[in-house]
């Protein structure tokens, strides 16, 4: 393969082909034909892991603000994963719940473009259209059900606060801009190492705006009002999608910015973003112990878990870098699954999300029971889960820097959570089955994606050394 | 070979969790204890092979993969055969395969898939608490720390229809969530310290280190070594779990809450005997928690009348005992009793299972008496398991309590000496009590097919009975008559091998275990006593043992003067004492006062605080609002004015502020 300067972007190129694709199937189809567009989807998808996968070690760049180095390509492949998933699981909801596909797999696709670029941009500009271009699509994805009131509301709710925490992360960038006069990140770098900047108030207005835009799309406190919300309203593989998909790539934006071009100031924002990381934790917990409504209860568990994850860029060091890869794979993994097993009880008529719909599920669908488990244990950090050792290698990177607190709080916290996780496990075991109508069977394709996704958590957890070494290496060459 | 051991229990799980439910029941639980006694083999085979290699050298490992490694740091999957974790694995799997078999008849009025669940559950629970005793590092340790909780979690809640079953599984699982909160602490502050999580490494480093210069490091992490342990050991605080687990079925009792999970806290100092000596502060905490256990739950067992709980306490009771016997640095003794203990517990909770199934689910001594005749079998075992408890010789409690005993007032705890004395006294009353109160008598059940339903009733997952009068009482069946009598010969026999040097024995299972709590470097290096100081030694532990031997005794006279001789002075000093037999009655309050200072405070933070006030209100006051005005853009516009996204974005408006502010005036 030679080099050109579209390389770094081909992954991006495929996957917005295949929603090209999609949008036009959908408009040449006739009223009643069936298409296959999620395959189509999956055709771009899988396009796009094989070019990742043929980009690695190449850091190739193309027009000076488009990276694909190893972190990039790390956190697109947990992206593509999660779209690829969210695909599986989709094709017979799509159908059932009569959701508009071709708009639907679209959207979904264009999002996963989106969230690419915005890992792989290293100009602050591209960063924040990357970011519009994800959220716009989430948007429309989160109220696809146009037809639900919920979805509908929540979807409104989304987009107005989501744009409101995109003028602040606009604001932020300008004032960067301000200040250093680029807004290329190895530039910002370059100023920002060059001279001392914690007495200038601007680049702290500028970090504190940052922090603001990416902890709303990262969804911790205070920012994270939007989330139970849009989560609740949205349809359950969508929740799972824009749960993990958002997340991993404002994540990787967030830990790319701070963690490169303003790490010299990490002694001033450490502090700031420890406070947010500890509250994340400790609110995401506590308030998701009350909950009884499945996604709610999920939503505040992702709260929790971009604490956790803001933990690995408090810590900031070796160790704690490839702890939020490792953690983003897990995390998206069980997430994924999590709302997948949701989104295939549910029906049209009936969301089934509530804590007793989920009584004697053992009895009616003990397979899905049983992975549900495993994902419930993952997400409370169980051996031998992903879980488990994604937390783990978090908090171990949090005390290797001396932030002995910050580990006890996020033990605690995950301590806590297991209780509303197993409250699930109880309801699915130790439950008599009510007179509730039995939940239809779920489509043996995405009982196949689900068996897969539960033994990539399990090996994840047994076996974590061969992607852990991946995430550190690929982190290395870049921070 | 080692990873044999535990794969064999799994490999049972993985069978019995995905197709139990469509195997006969013989297959399933035939199977489920196939795999036991399998394991209980392969565990035999490598204990032979241990004990062929020279005494100071005696290890077998086992790296099955590298598990995490980054850098320098690497955790392996490593399973260590020393003696310490041959003595447990043999109690695990050979008690284990016992109480497998006792369950194919315990539970065979389950439905075939509820039958496949349990011992689903019950192979699942023998893997972890194999990786907890094979684990060569923390981390291992740790797996299966958590995987019996959970296992033990769901046996206590296998009978889901009775509530008392659900709020026994919660109550048990968030007392434990606290002490494996402080167990993984613990674990990373030796990881920091240490930098390593291997057993072997840390006894070493911690013999090369000067003490004086850790010994604020060492206590903490030991202390909170020390809390997990309470919480798995049910000693206090962290006990009160420990007597509602009884609800699970009693097989489970046996198995989990008697004879292995619930010595994990003991085991794992016996691991680190060499840390924890290290911090002398912490083991005199231990010493005094355990003995403080010992005699306050001893106390609370006179007064039940569930025989079950009484055994609940008595448990409790006596892990009090091992944990006196670590602190007190006799770190053989206290493996020593929790070796014997696992023999006369089990065999005593199942002995109480044959009762309880005679009697078609009835618990209450109150309503039993007379069944000496009915159930031969049942008494004789359970009157053998009760002996060996109370520590009369020349059955298994004795020699083990015996050495408790002495190594504490000898190594100069002579308080602790006298607490344990009088918890002997107390052990041997309400164990007789027992025997007394069950099998003694008159017969006081209900007579009538009536009273049988009210038991019946109390007992959701019973399938048809024709009513329990006294003639359909029936002595256990063969699967289960025959692991009571082999408990039995277990309880009475398994003391000689750890005869002492004052009986003119040779302590072998003392022997055996002390390279595995001395530093790797100092094997071989027993201190060698003076010809005088051994005399006197001796001298010493025969004194206290004729006093132990004597107060058992006492206890047993007292059980017989109180219950069978004058029964009346029983009530009589329950009318008399109100206040006292109340207060043991209701376990000193403890559940009440935990309830009031811990749990509601919680409850209300999480329901009424943080989440009426910032969810219920803003968020499903909108939500609710939503459903009322139907559909379309008037009514989500109509949502936005009324406030809840104003105040969502006030909060992040709020939030960047204090952020600015901190930066600009920090």
């Amino acid at each position: 393969m030679g080099t050109s300067a579209f390389d770094a972007v081909i992954p991006v190129i495929c996957v917005t082909l295949a929603g090209l694709v999609v949008l036009l199937a959908e408009s040449f189809r006739k009223k009643q034909e069936r298409m296959p567009l999620g395959g189509l989807a999956l055709i771009g998808l899988i396009g796009a892991v094989i070019a990742c996968v043929l980009l690695w070690d190449r850091n190739a760049t193309s027009f000076g603000m488009v990276t694909a180095d190893n972190y990039a390509l790390f956190v697109n492949l947990i992206i593509l994963t999660v779209g690829i998933l969210t695909v599986v699981f989709s094709q017979h909801t799509v159908e059932r719940d009569g959701l508009p596909a071709g708009e639907y797999y679209a959207l979904l696709l264009f999002a996963i473009v989106g969230m690419m670029l915005m890992v792989q941009a290293t100009d602050l500009l591209l960063v924040f259209l990357a970011l519009e271009t994800m959220s716009i699509a989430v948007y429309v994805l989160t109220g696809i059900r146009f037809n639900d009131a919920r979805g509908t509301e929540a979807a409104f709710k989304y987009f107005l606060l989501g744009a409101f925490a995109s003028a602040f992360l606009l604001y932020g960038i300008a004032f960067l801009f301000g200040v250093t006069g680029t807004t290329s990140l190895d530039g910002i770098g370059t100023v920002v190492a060059a001279q001392s900047m914690s007495g200038n108030p601007m680049i702290l207005a500028a970090i504190a705006l940052l922090i603001v835009g990416f902890g709303f799309k990262v969804g911790v406190v205070p920012f994270h009002q939007w989330s139970p919300d849009a989560y609740e309203g949205a349809p359950a593989l969508v929740t799972g999608f824009m749960s993990t998909g958002v997340k991993a790539a404002a994540m990787a934006a967030f830990a790319r910015i701070f963690l490169s071009s303003l790490e010299p100031m990490i002694t001033d924002w450490a502090p700031v973003l420890w406070g947010v990381a500890a509250i994340t934790m400790i609110l995401g917990t506590v308030v998701g112990v009350a909950q009884t409504n499945l996604k709610r209860m999920l939503a505040y568990s992702s709260i929790a878990h971009a604490g956790y994850l803001l933990v690995g860029i408090v810590a900031g060091n070796e160790v704690g870098k490839a702890a939020i890869l490792f953690y983003l794979a897990a995390y998206a993994l069980t997430n994924v699954a999590g709302f997948a097993i949701i989104g295939l009880l549910g029906t049209k008529a009936a969301p089934n999300d509530d804590l007793r719909d989920y009584a004697g599920l053992w009895h009616t669908h003990p397979a899905l029971a049983g992975l549900m488990t495993i994902v419930l244990l993952s997400l409370g950090g169980f051996p031998p889960t992903a879980g488990f050792i994604a937390k783990w290698y978090i908090f171990s990177a949090a005390v290797g820097s001396g932030y002995y607190w910050l580990a006890i709080i996020g033990f605690l916290s995950s301590v806590v959570s297991v209780f509303f996780y197993l409250r699930i496990v109880v309801m699915m075991f130790m439950t008599e089955r009510d007179a509730r109508p039995v939940p239809l069977p779920v489509a043996a394709s995405a009982m196949a994606g689900l068996a897969v996704t539960v033994a990539a958590i399990l090996y994840l957890g047994i076996l974590p050394s061969r992607v852990i070494d991946l995430a550190a290496a690929s982190i290395s060459t870049v921070f | 070979m080692l990873s044999l051991i535990p794969l064999l229990p799994f490999a049972g799980f993985l069978v019995n969790a995905s197709m139990g439910r469509r195997l006969p029941k013989a297959a399933s639980g035939g199977l489920a204890s196939a795999v036991m006694v399998a394991s209980f083999l392969v565990a035999v085979q490598q204990v032979w092979a241990l004990a062929a290699l020279p005494a100071g050298e005696r290890a077998l490992s086992q790296t099955v993969f590298t598990w995490i490694a980054s850098g320098d740091f690497v955790i392996d999957l490593t399973f260590r055969l020393d003696p310490l974790s041959a003595v447990m694995i043999l109690v695990i799997t050979g008690i284990g395969s016992l109480i497998h078999i006792y369950s194919t008849a315990y539970m065979h009025e389950e439905t075939g898939s509820e039958f496949a669940r349990y011992f689903s559950y019950l192979n699942l629970f023998v893997f972890f608490m194999l990786l907890l005793v094979l684990g060569s590092n923390f981390l291992v340790m740790f797996v299966g720390w958590e995987g019996v909780g959970l296992c033990s979690y769901l046996l206590i809640g296998f009978y889901y229809t009775k509530k008392a079953a659900g709020d026994a599984s919660k109550k048990a699982f968030i007392v434990n969530r606290i002490g494996d909160y402080a167990f993984i602490l613990g674990t990373l502050l030796a990881l920091v310290t240490f930098g390593t999580l291997d057993f072997q490494q840390i006894a070493g480093q911690v013999a090369a280190m000067p003490p004086e210069v850790t010994f604020g490091t060492f206590s903490l992490i030991t202390l909170l070594l020390f809390i997990g342990a309470t919480g798995k050991s049910a000693q206090i605080p962290l006990y009160t779990w420990l007597p509602d687990a009884m609800e699970g079925p009693t097989p489970v009792s046996a198995l989990i809450h008697a004879a292995t999970m619930v010595t994990a806290g003991v085991y794992m100092i016996g691991r680190n005997a060499v840390l924890f000596e290290a911090a002398p502060l912490t083991l005199t905490i231990v010493a005094v928690v355990g003995a403080l256990t010992a005699i306050f739950a001893g106390t609370i067992a006179i007064a039940q009348n569930d025989i079950k709980r009484v055994l609940a306490y008595s448990t409790v009771s006596q892990l009090g005992y091992m944990f006196l016997a670590m602190g007190v640095g006799a770190f053989g003794a206290g493996i020593f009793h929790l070796f014997t203990h696992a023999f006369f517990k089990a065999l005593l909770f199942l002995g109480s299972g044959a009762v309880i199934h005679a009697l078609h689910h009835e618990q209450d001594i109150r309503h039993m008496g007379g069944l000496k005749a009915k159930l031969p079998v049942t008494y004789w075992t359970f009157l053998i398991g009760s002996i060996a408890i109370a520590g009369v010789p020349p059955l298994a409690g004795f020699f083990s309590k015996d050495e408790v005993l002495f190594y504490t007032f000898y190594n100069g705890h002579q308080l602790l000496w006298v607490v344990g004395v009088i918890t002997s006294l107390l052990t041997a009353t309400y164990m007789f009590r027992l025997v007394f109160l069950t099998f003694h008598g008159e017969y006081r059940g209900p007579q009538s097919a009536q009273g049988a339903q009210r038991a019946h009733g109390a007992h959701g997952a019973a399938a048809e009975h024709s009513g329990h009068s006294e003639h359909s009482v029936h002595d256990a069946p063969p699967a289960m008559a025959v692991v009571l009598i082999l408990l039995a010969i277990g309880s009475a026999v398994v003391g000689f091998l750890g005869v002492p040097h004052a009986l003119g024995g040779h302590n072998q299972f003392g022997e055996w275990l002390h390279p595995s709590f001395v530093a790797p470097a100092a094997h071989g290096m027993a201190e060698a006593a003076s010809a005088a100081d051994e005399a006197s030694k001796i001298a010493l532990e025969r004194l206290l043992m004729a006093i132990s031997v004597l107060v058992a005794l006492a206890g047993i006279a007292l059980a017989f003067g109180v219950w069978v001789r004058r029964p009346e002075i029983a009530d009589r000093a329950a009318a008399q004492f109100p206040g006292v037999h109340r207060l043991l009655l209701n376990k000193y309050y403890v559940d009440e006062a935990y309830d009031a200072a811990v749990v509601q405070p919680i409850h209300r933070l999480s329901q009424d605080g943080l989440w009426r006030a910032m969810d219920v209100k803003v968020v499903d006051g909108a939500v609710n609002a939503a459903g009322q005005a139907v559909g379309g853009l008037s009514a989500v516009l109509r949502l936005v004015q009324t406030g809840s996204v104003r105040s969502y974005a006030a909060s992040t408006f709020l939030g960047a502020v204090v952020i600015l502010g901190y930066f600009l005036w920090r």
